[in-house]
């Protein structure tokens, strides 16, 4: 599955996109963050506030219990502040 | 209609291209952002340089094309227009252009704000600060959620 970063999520992780093959373990939403989380200190540092990231699946806004699915486009980003 | 483009826009002509040959249209609102030169919540003498606009490219549209398919169920409108800039802007320039058309003036009143507060809490846009050298991502605010709030009860 593909994962897009946005804003600081995007810089405190250093990437903007990859492609991941996440273990089993990751069903959903919820359990990618976890495993994300354990991929280094920028990935822990960027999305240890739920309050302040937001997931987009297939660019539909989603919440962290949402399935995931083989091809899916995975996007987290802070809350936006455009306008 | 939605546009996501880098270089400025011509408010008068994209008025009259919105407005044109369309004689039902008695009122139109129209919404224009503007970069500020001071942060909202520093304190005074932190001048913003300039800020970059970052965006999600795809899902931003799918965003604004469901933002103005909302407004057009919810009042009568005759036209719509929503142009967002994105990339580096400097104080003064102009970020985004929202504007609604109707019949009467309270329609077009509504939807254009309606259009701008949901816009700003949904469509996935970032705004980067540069200050004195330093580049601050802008944080996301209070009040913005609760003017997007006010329109999931109130219908138009």
């Amino acid at each position: 599955m593909k994962i897009l970063y946005f804003a600081w999520i995007k810089t405190k992780i250093g990437i903007a996109n990859e492609d991941v093959d996440p273990p089993a373990t990751v069903t959903d939403v919820a359990s990618l963050i976890a495993w994300l989380k354990t991929r280094g200190s920028g990935f822990a540092d960027a999305l240890k506030d739920p309050r302040v990231v937001r997931v987009a699946v297939n660019q539909e806004y989603v919440k962290t219990n949402h399935p995931l699915r083989a091809g899916d486009e995975i996007a987290l980003f802070p809350p936006v502040t455009g306008g | 209609m939605i546009r996501i483009q880098r270089e400025d826009f011509d408010v008068g002509a994209e008025l009259a291209a919105l407005t044109k040959d369309n004689p039902k249209i008695g009122g139109l609102a129209v919404f224009v952002g503007l970069v500020r030169d001071v942060a909202g919540d520093q304190p005074a003498g932190q001048k913003v340089r300039a800020i970059s606009l970052e965006h999600y490219p795809g899902m931003t549209e799918k965003k604004l094309a469901e933002i103005e398919a909302e407004a057009q169920k919810r009042w009568p409108l005759e036209a719509t227009l929503i142009i967002h800039r994105i990339g580096e802007l400097e104080p003064a320039d102009r970020i985004v252009l929202v504007a609604a058309a109707s019949s009467h003036r309270d329609a077009a009143f509504e939807a254009c704000r309606f259009l701008i507060d949901w816009l700003k809490t949904k469509a996935p846009f970032w705004k980067m600060e540069d200050k004195a050298g330093a580049q601050v991502w802008v944080e996301s605010r209070d009040s913005d959620d609760l003017a997007a709030a006010r329109w999931n009860t109130k219908r138009g």
